[in-house]
């Protein structure tokens, strides 16, 4: 599958003293039973005496809920329990960034498959015909789909407040500067679904203190507590959650989606309750991506530098808020791309609608600017009659160039690096249309559509931007704990934090920081839970970086413990330890002064003792943006990425074959260049899939396509192999140098697509994803 | 839901002319999909899938008699000098897994307008043997689809086979698709050519409340084609060609395409299957 340059050197600083540490390519302890099949997912989770819930929803987007009647599903034998919101103990509402969200529907239905009442039935069919049996009288009303139209100021208002969830006004430099050319284009992005292979699942089990256990899917433990904690009436500590098998996430599980509902029931009935949505339901139990209209205006001079960049970003976030605000202040930050500019003036907004919620996904708001800045900057590079990677040089960011938000970037900022690289790759050979040929490489694939009728080849490029870690002020952080101690005559280390592996190997990294830090060979990850404090979410590609760092510190603060144990015990005999701690290092199980002389191993030191250090880590703080005009520091970290992407195109019936995908990306230090290489794959298959195949299609506010027979991701013969080359500028902020990996290449993956889908048709191309009748229209 | 799952044609014919509203089942793969998102609820299913007679095929001389139950994955690897239509249609159902599972039976069954099997099977003009505790009968492909997921069969009756005639010429499918593996036809398109008798069967999938058949279009290509000297398929023949497929389509808009689009595209893919299948006729010919 991949073709890739991994880094071999530069490690200095990282140097592991065990196998397994970091900059090895450790393997995943999950990686085989995935593959294998034998991987328990929250999915697979069992209890003695459990019961199944089943949710029922609604059918329409907007209506108002004359009556409930469950007295016909509490009929049917096997059912235990029917809830609706009557039944909620605490509050009704709940929601990440503002509380709006019913936990069941009162009122009002805002959305198309709003959970109105939760079954639970000794049996996952029987619990689903008694959802189905529940008898709602609605008073339909007329939906609100359009973005535009919700934030007029003359559409009914879906929340008190009304339909503008958020605007984020950016004014940077000077205003109404005048250009020399000045370029417009319209961009739209359609409804993309995060897509994880595991539908939403989870296990909730009442506690004989009166509390609860929940073992679920999730990317954030506490975030969840503390909402659950809310809705239950329950102290926090009664709330107990422990992460199961997660089946990837993608931000589809920063919010709620059953765990309260799975709750509510075991509590109830007194018994297990499990949940596990169909493929179906799980593309209305979760938030998408948000859809955007985006209009720019860019001005540049003759010889293409630009001079100032207007954009009106419109993001529509459904029948509840989610983290929309967040999503819309990142378009707002991201608008204009990796390039300098001296003004912008921005507007974001992001709106309430009756169509399905829409909240975090990977790229989180940077991906909808990213098709439209690089959209632009192809368009600016055709009407100056220059190369787009030309055009894209000369105003590339480099270390220190200013954000619209006037924050500095500074850190490394390889913009310039990425494209010169991305150019210089070999280009793949024309796809063999003669003798012998293989109608699988060619566009159609399988369906055998052309044997090189109509094919055209177009290559495009594209470089995109993205922050790292959570925003604007955000007490972003994570919490370790770390103990060592002597098992059977060998140093063992356990690792316990709340972070949601969700796919992305951080269970791997963990142990490989572990082994690093404390050169000690057997480390256990302990499974994550709420018994230890935050770890924050597992999004904004922070994890290695925030959880990493608070591993890396309470790793730190157990060796500082056991080498004043050894100063204590050791002392007359290694009089450098008192001043010269910090030369000593802790190596294969041993403690080894600066020369390398054995002080003692950790066995014969340790013995009984348990060193146990628990420690949190911030990375550096950020500030909120100013309501104004948008500015402040508000970020914490840069990612860049580019691609070139290779496309066949069969312009007489639209079909689309990418032939490669090439990525650079810089990662700051590659902890598990492995790991590193699987991030890059994934993301750029995410942003082709957006590019040419993922949309969730909303009429009237109802979805149409909620299955994987209609709503398609790319498959082994749509996702090309991946050609990638890892920069390693280490970033002096963040532990070890990292960046954060997993969102960076599925902003620049769209563009870069569209574009040689661009170079291939002569098409304007200007919403994605792009359908073959968007190419064959004009025939 | 009562399952039956017997060993026998007879045993099985019995069970349905008990239950005529059971709904049977062998690889699972249309079936299954309408059980999971709640359209079907069948009283009865009727497995098939242990009557061995049904996942056979045999060479008739100048037919094959393809049993319902013979899977995809068979027939492209076992059938594909003999059928090369129906063999490529094959090979672009779903997955590796389901073409492991599924038969033709499930698709005429079915009668869904974008089964694959469809075009392949009007274009080459094959008769489905149904039977019954009454007896069999043999159905004309031509008077098979009724109407949108209808078909010609009587509620005791079970799809036992399929009599599709040898290629006589060159075959060729053609699907449309949004995805390049792993999808339902936004449209599709078979052609049948018959060197003996010099003529040419077409068979749409996808665009249209049934299967059908372009008649004008194989009444064109038939008296176009250069029978004596095997010239080659011009660019206006496939144009013209490609016109009287798409008018002969009776497609829709929906979620998988528009009907712009489907009648586009089936114009260029008749098109290009006509030349393609001339090809092959001619080197047929030459071997």
């Amino acid at each position: 599958m991949s073709n890739s340059t991994l880094p071999t050197k530069q490690r200095d600083h990282v140097e592991a003293p065990v196998l397994g540490g970091l900059g090895e390519s450790v393997a995943r302890p999950d990686g085989t039973l995935k593959v294998t099949g034998d991987f328990a997912y929250s999915s697979d989770l069992w209890a003695d005496g459990m019961l199944w819930a089943s949710t029922l929803r609604s059918p329409h987007p907007h209506a108002r809920i004359k009556s409930i009647n469950i007295a016909p599903a509490l009929k049917i034998n096997g059912v235990s329990a029917v809830l609706t919101h009557d039944d909620v103990p605490g509050s009704k509402l709940y929601g990440l960034e503002i509380v709006d969200q019913p936990v069941l529907a009162f009122d009002t239905i805002r959305f198309h498959g709003e959970a109105i009442a939760i079954v639970a039935a000794d049996h996952p069919e029987t619990a689903k015909r008694a959802a189905q049996a529940i008898v709602v009288e609605y008073e339909i009303l007329e939906p609100v789909v359009d973005a535009d139209y919700a934030i007029s100021g003359n559409a009914p208002v879906i929340h008190d407040g009304g339909n503008i969830t958020r605007h984020v006004p950016i004014i940077f430099g000077p205003q109404n500067l005048k250009a020399d050319v000045v370029v417009k284009g319209e961009y739209e992005v359609g409804m993309q679904d995060q897509a994880p292979l595991g539908p939403e699942s989870g296990l909730a089990i009442p506690a004989d203190d009166g509390g609860i256990d929940l073992y679920l899917s999730t990317q954030w433990l506490h975030v969840d507590r503390g909402q659950l904690a809310t809705v239950l009436g329950l102290p926090p500590e009664k709330v107990r959650l422990t992460l199961a098998g997660v089946g990837g996430a993608f931000g589809a599980r920063e919010d709620m989606s059953m765990q309260a509902h799975i709750a509510l029931l075991a509590m109830r009935t007194g018994k297990p309750v499990k949940i596990v949505y169909s493929r179906e339901e799980s593309f209305f139990g979760h938030v998408h991506r948000h859809p955007a209209k985006l209009r720019y205006e860019h001005g540049v001079t003759k010889e293409g530098k630009l001079v100032y960049v207007k954009a009106n970003i419109v993001l529509d976030g459904g029948a509840y808020a989610s983290s929309s605000p967040a999503v819309c202040a990142n378009a707002a930050c991201f608008a204009v791309g990796p390039y300098e500019v001296e003004s912008a003036t921005i507007d974001a907004y992001v709106a309430y609608t009756n169509n399905p919620p829409c909240g975090a996904m990977r790229g989180f708001g940077a991906v909808q600017t990213g098709f439209a800045y690089e959209s632009q900057m192809d368009k600016i590079a055709e009407t100056l009659g220059m190369d787009p990677i030309e055009l894209r040089l000369k105003n590339a960011m480099v270390r220190d160039s200013l954000m619209p938000t006037g924050q500095p970037v500074d850190s490394a900022a390889p913009v310039a690096e990425i494209l010169e690289k991305l150019r210089a790759m070999p280009l793949p050979p024309l796809t063999a249309t003669t003798d012998g040929f293989d109608v699988i490489e060619l566009p159609g694939g399988a369906s055998n559509v052309t044997h090189g009728e109509g094919v055209r080849r177009g290559i495009g490029y594209a470089v995109g931007i993205k922050n790292i870690g959570f925003s604007e002020g955000f007490d972003d952080y994570s919490t370790a704990k770390v103990r060592l101690q002597i098992i059977n005559g060998e140093p063992v280390v356990e690792v316990h934090t709340a972070a949601a592996e969700v796919g992305q190997g951080l269970v791997t990294l963990k142990g490989q920081i572990a082994r690093t830090e404390l050169g000690v060979q057997r480390v256990v990850v302990h499974v994550s839970d709420t018994q230890v404090g935050s770890a924050g979410s597992t999004s904004a590609s922070r994890q290695s970086y925030v959880t990493g760092g608070a591993v890396m510190t309470a790793c730190k603060a157990v060796r500082d413990e056991v080498l004043l144990y050894a100063m204590e015990k050791l002392g007359h005999l290694h009089p450098h330890l008192l001043h010269f701690r910090a030369n000593y290092k802790m190596v294969n199980g041993e403690i080894r002064d600066g020369e390398g002389q054995l002080v003692s191993s950790l066995a014969d030191l340790v013995k009984d003792r348990v060193f146990e250090c628990t420690r949190e880590y911030r990375h550096r703080p950020t500030t909120p943006i100013d309501p104004i005009t948008g500015q402040g520091l508000p970020h914490a970290q840069f990612a860049f990425a580019g691609h070139r992407a290779v496309v066949d195109v069969d312009i007489e019936t639209g079909m689309v074959k990418v032939i490669e995908m090439a990525s650079v990306q810089d990662v700051g230090k590659a902890l598990n260049p492995q790991a590193v290489e699987g991030q890059i794959e994934g993301g750029t298959a995410q942003g082709l899939g957006l590019a040419i195949l993922e949309e969730i299609q909303v009429v009237n506010g109802k979805v149409k396509n909620p299955s994987f027979t209609d709503y398609l991701i790319p498959t082994v013969l749509d996702m090309p192999p991946v050609r990638s080359i890892i920069l390693e500028y280490a970033d002096e902020h963040a532990p070890y140098g990292l960046r954060g990996v997993g969102e960076a290449p599925t902003i620049s993956s769209t563009p870069a697509v569209v574009s040689a889908i661009r170079q291939a048709t002569g098409l304007a191309l200007t919403r994605v994803p792009v359908r073959p009748e968007h190419i064959t229209s004009t025939l | 839901m009562e399952f039956f799952r017997p060993a026998t044609l007879n045993d099985a014919l019995t069970l349905k002319s008990a239950h005529p509203t059971a709904l049977c089942i062998n690889g699972g793969t249309d079936v299954m999909v309408e059980l999971n998102f709640d359209r079907k609820r069948p009283e009865t299913l009727l497995d098939l899938s242990a009557i061995s007679e049904l996942s056979e095929w045999s060479d008739q001389g100048d037919s094959i008699l393809l049993g319902a139950g013979v899977s995809y994955t068979r027939i492209y690897h076992e059938l594909a000098k003999e059928l090369p239509g129906l063999a490529m249609a094959s090979r672009t159902v779903g997955s590796l897994q389901i073409r492991n599972k599924g038969g033709v039976g499930g698709n005429l069954g079915s009668a869904s307008p974008a089964g694959d099997a469809h075009p392949a099977l009007l274009a080459s003009g094959a008769t489905v043997n149904v039977a019954s505790v009454n007896g069999t009968r043999a159905i004309d492909i031509n008077d098979f689809y009724v109407g949108p997921k209808k078909n010609a069969m009587n509620p005791d009756e079970i799809i036992t086979s399929v009599l599709i005639p040898k290629a006589r010429g060159g075959q060729q499918y053609s699907k449309i698709g949004t995805r390049n593996a792993m999808v339902i036809a936004v449209c599709s398109f078979g052609i049948a050519i018959d060197s003996t008798n010099k003529s040419v069967g077409t068979g749409i999938g996808s665009a249209g409340p049934t299967p059908l058949r372009a008649h004008e279009a194989e009444s064109y290509a038939a008296s176009h084609l250069d029978w004596t000297h095997g010239s080659a398929v011009t660019p206006e023949m496939m144009k013209e060609f490609g016109a009287l497929v798409a008018a002969a389509s009776k497609p829709i808009d929906d979620v998988r395409g528009t009907a712009a689009y489907r009648r586009h595209t089936l114009a260029v893919i008749s098109g290009r299957c006509l030349k393609w299948a001339w090809t092959s006729t001619q080197e047929m010919r030459s071997k």
